[in-house]
């Protein structure tokens, strides 16, 4: 492998949501303004991470080193192909968002956007700062600031069913982040003098001769204790987050915060305990026991919610476990299928939200049952909805094909039949609580009332991206050939 | 002996500066010039930094005059590379205690820069002493004014919160007083240094050990000997508790490094185990006493309880990381906490109240307020980036160390920290649907901005550079472990 290159473009990634976040901070109430700057943010973020791709791809790692805290112990900046898989879909994602959100905040002429705007490109700065962390301090450091940014944009109504869900969210990430991560990460720099992640998935970085109970206790507070990624017990602030405006949701709830919660815990599996020790304490079969708990139970759930925004919360808890449970299959396929799913879920979800949202502003329903008949209102959001939902379901010949076929085959090659049910299960159970919505808005009959007051779409700077993320989660599994060039350049 | 007199220059011009106020009429004058002094002993302080010399564990800086020759008690001052930290920390804290006083002290403003200047020659002098009765004198010294300053500057009950600050502080003294005599008779030296290389008998280093021990947890305060510190921060005027905060408290901690584990180094090791229980104790007790809290004083106030927890977590794990740890604990809370106590006796001054529910919300209206507000709570919970992260993280590995269910017990200690820190922020910034109004109050102004800056700093700079402080200290935690594995 070659040496790691220092990359100034790193940072330049970094800093631009963090530059842009204050800038916005600074435009006051100038709306074109604040907007035009959150636009420039993504892009020049989107652009510099798209730039890394091609050397990337080639094989190369960059780095870039910033704070020196103690021996063995820095903040430091990495990308390599498991970064970017991330790094690339959430900053595309932000330049899409900014859109939506400008349509969907002035839409419903919802108040402090300035807050807003420049809280969802700090969210942004933490994800992509845990994409290019190159320890788990890094890492930690920007989970724990995505945890904090985040809570303004939860609470944002600023009345009690906000309050309360945006402190059951803060209470149950820092709880876990503080009482489980924490005491993990300095106990394993205890053990190996640094925190600094492996260079292949295979190693890790603990030293032989541990005692085995320990490892398997440090591991066992990194899965659970990265609770964005809505791992049962932990997952119940993900439904109460739900109280955020829809863009929210989308970028935060689909992309940024929950994807920061899984790539925390597959990075840390793969790169700080690695495939050797966890095969060797046959740790993978029941991490993706455990997590085929949430896959079926988030699904079960879903089944049960007629809020569409609760329905697609749990579709997403039940869904990020598709990633650990890829991952705890520990063999090439498992391990690609399950980091593609990352960026597979994130288009399908982030469509669905979008489409969530874009309901609201244009009939202002929250409930399914309520939707009936309005795929003919609203062709164009009810249709990106149909084609995130195949792929959400797995149909080809879109993206969420691609992984789950990926998952299949590594639950086969890891020998495991009852994996194999888990997923066939799940995959009828998604068809059980999508297929319905789209039925219903297309062939359900529209309410007199209904017919009476709706004129259409939403604005145009919501269902344009909306189409563009919807259209991807399907293109993405026709041409699936980069996404699975940087997941097979990982393992 | 070098005849380097900075130490000297720094410990006595506080008493010059208060000599010259005590003349002066004007209040304004009075503020003007102890600012000036203050500010002045702070900037020659600073280039004792440079000039230290890490590579030694020697006493720096040192001088030696004969004081009362008929006992053998000398004036000795010098620094090693704890100290000379906990110099800088009193030097730069002190012209923010003037600058947060400056329209908080309305009354007998000359007495109350005297006092505060009083007690910064105090604080220097204990941390510089190399000699027990020059020690014990700096010592006692500090305790009239800072009774002074919460009996009459402080809130309602200040009589009772002064009587009970002096009773337990003199309880304490008085056995660390007999300590000393009682070493002067064995070794005949009241040299500190010569008292260390001395191997006093197992039996009396228990006995010596528990007098110390006893005088220093107190001015810790350790759980269970903490209870006068809520009653003296609530009702001492900010200087007063960034001062108790910042400095005095760093005090027993100093005591423990300077006076048990050096000059009692079987005993130390004997009683460790049950002092690391009782930091442990202490983390969790304050912590979750602060969750309890609706006056933000004594939600800080108990939150220093826990942070001082960590402090002899940290020392009594008897390891580098654990000192180094313990060290930067130290020096974090005095920025953090003195940071905290200052914002909450601005917000005391807008709203006159320190009751939390009252300040529901104020945050949107003094967003200037609110953001520094927010940086030091998050510093405080020990958040990665911050200060107190090194601090902690150093003081839980030397933890694990030693004893991997005693740091397990400490956790929820600082699950408590990150809740109750997060709650007065969201209070402060969000509140709920019914906040009182506070329409017409003002953000910071520049002085505001200016006793905090400096602060926030300090936050910054250790939290993201912390290689320079564990480099001066590194030396002296080296030595002083040696001496206590003897």
């Amino acid at each position: 492998m070659d040496a790691p290159i220092h990359d100034i473009r790193l940072l330049i990634a970094l800093l631009a949501p963090l530059v842009g976040a204050g800038l916005v901070m600074a435009s006051g109430k100038k709306p074109n303004l604040r907007e035009g700057i959150s636009l420039l943010a993504a892009l020049t973020m989107f652009g510099t991470t798209a730039s890394l791709l091609p050397a990337i791809l080639a094989g190369k790692t960059f780095v870039f080193p910033l704070f020196k805290l103690l021996p063995g112990l820095s903040i430091t900046l990495r990308a390599d192909a498991m970064s970017m898989i991330f790094a690339v879909v959430a900053s595309f994602l932000w330049v899409l968002a900014v859109f939506y959100s400008a349509g969907y905040m002035r839409g419903l002429d919802e108040h402090a956007q300035t807050r807003f705007n420049a809280c969802f490109a700090l969210a942004l700065f933490g994800a992509i700062g845990c994409a290019f962390s190159d320890n788990l301090l890094t890492l930690y450091l920007f989970y724990e600031i995505v945890s904090v940014v985040t809570y303004p944009l939860v609470a944002h109504h600023q009345d009690a069913e906000s309050y309360s869900g945006a402190q059951k969210y803060m209470t149950y990430l820092t709880t876990t982040a503080k009482g489980l991560v924490l005491p993990a990460m300095v106990l394993i720099y205890v053990l190996t003098g640094t925190l600094d992640f492996a260079h292949n998935v295979h190693t890790g970085i603990l030293p032989v001769g541990v005692n085995h109970w320990i490892v398997i206790g440090l591991y066992v507070a990194c899965i659970l204790g990265f609770a964005k990624n809505g791992l049962m017990p932990f997952h119940n602030w993900l439904p109460s987050a739900m109280v955020a405006p829809t863009p929210v949701s989308a970028l935060l709830h689909a992309v940024a915060v929950v994807k920061v919660g899984v790539f925390c815990t597959t990075r840390v599996m793969l790169y700080v305990f690695g495939v050797d020790t966890m095969t060797a304490l046959h740790l993978g079969m029941p991490t993706a026991y455990f997590v085929s708990i949430t896959i079926l139970a988030g699904s079960v759930i879903a089944l049960s919610k007629d809020n569409l925004k609760a329905r697609l919360a749990y579709s997403t808890v039940s869904q990020l476990s598709y990633i650990i449970l890829g991952v705890a299959l520990l063999n090439p396929t498992g391990v690609e299928g399950g980091l593609m799913h990352i960026a597979i879920h994130a288009f399908a979800k982030i469509t669905l939200f979008f489409c969530a949202g874009a309901i609201y502003v244009a009939t202002h329903k929250k409930n399914i049952s309520e939707m009936s008949g309005l795929g003919r209102v609203m062709p164009w959001t009810f249709g990106a909805f149909a084609l995130a939902s195949l792929s959400m379901i797995g149909a080809p010949p879109t993206g969420g094909f691609i992984s789950k076929l990926y998952l299949l085959v590594g639950a086969l090659d890891a020998g495991s039949i009852g994996i194999l049910l888990v997923l066939i299960t799940s995959t009828v159970l998604n068809a059980a609580y999508f297929a319905p919505v789209v039925y219903k808005a297309f062939f359900g009959k529209l309410s007199d009332e209904d017919a009476h007051h709706l004129h259409g779409e939403a604005p145009l700077a919501m269902v344009i991206p909306l189409c563009i993320t919807a259209v991807i989660s399907v293109v993405i599994g026709l041409y699936p050939n980069l996404l699975l060039g940087l997941a097979k350049a990982v393992f | 002996m070098t005849s380097d007199c900075t130490l000297s220059l720094l410990i006595f011009s506080p008493l010059a500066a208060a000599a010259v106020a005590s003349l002066l009429r004007s209040e304004r004058a009075l503020r003007v010039w102890t600012l000036l002094a203050t500010t002045a002993i702070a900037l020659v302080s600073l280039p004792l930094f440079w000039r230290f010399d890490a590579g030694s564990a020697a006493f720096q800086f040192a001088e030696n005059h004969t004081w009362i020759p008929w006992l053998g008690v000398h004036y000795a001052v010098g620094v090693d590379g704890i100290s000379l930290l906990l110099v800088l920390l009193t030097t730069i804290i002190t012209p923010l205690c003037v600058l947060a006083s400056w329209t908080y002290i309305k009354k007998r403003v000359r007495e109350f820069m005297i006092a505060l200047l009083i007690m910064e020659t105090a604080m220097l002098g204990v941390f510089c002493a190399l000699d027990t009765v020059l020690f014990f004198v700096f010592w006692e010294a500090m305790l009239i004014p800072m009774s002074l300053m919460i009996g009459v500057w402080g809130g309602p009950r200040k009589i009772y919160a002064a009587l009970k600050f002096f009773i337990y502080t003199m309880a304490g003294s008085i056995m660390l007083l007999v300590a000393i005599i009682a070493m002067r008779l064995k070794t005949g030296t009241f040299s500190l240094p010569d008292t260390m290389g001395y191997a006093f008998s197992p039996g009396f280093q228990a006995l010596i050990f528990g007098a110390f021990f006893l005088s220093f947890a107190i001015k810790v305060p350790m759980f269970p000997f903490h209870t006068w510190l809520p009653a003296a921060h609530v009702e001492a005027p900010t200087a007063g508790s960034v001062i108790l905060a910042s400095v005095l408290l760093k005090m027993g901690t100093y005591g423990f490094l300077r006076f048990c584990l050096p000059i009692a180094p079987l005993a130390t090791h004997t009683f460790a185990p049950y002092v690391l229980w009782l930091s442990v104790v202490g983390i969790l007790y304050g912590g979750f006493a602060a969750l309890a809290q609706k006056d933000m004083k004594k939600l800080v106030a108990y939150s220093s309880v826990a942070h001082m927890g960590f402090a002899t977590l940290g020392i009594f794990a008897l390891n580098v990381q654990g000192l180094e740890g313990a060290t930067l604990v130290m020096i974090n809370h005095g920025v953090t906490t003195g940071a905290l106590f200052i914002m909450v006796g601005m917000l005391y001054e807008r709203i006159h109240t320190r009751d939390l529910s009252q300040a529901a919300g104020i945050g949107s209206k003094i967003p200037i307020f609110a953001a520094f507000f927010g940086v030091f709570c998050l510093s405080s919970l020990a958040f990665p980036g911050t200060n107190s992260f090194i601090g902690e993280f150093l003081v839980l590995a030397a933890g694990f160390k030693v004893s991997k269910i005693l740091v397990i017990c400490a956790i929820p200690g600082v699950v408590a920290a990150a809740a109750y820190m997060l709650r007065v922020l969201q209070k402060v910034a969000y509140g709920s649907e019914d906040n009182p109004d506070h329409s017409g109050v003002k953000d910071l102004n520049l002085r505001e901005i200016a006793t905090l800056v400096p602060l926030l700093f300090f936050v910054l700079w250790i939290g993201l550079h912390p290689e320079p402080l564990l480099r001066v200290m590194h030396t002296s935690v080296v030595h002083l472990l040696q001496q206590t594995a003897r």
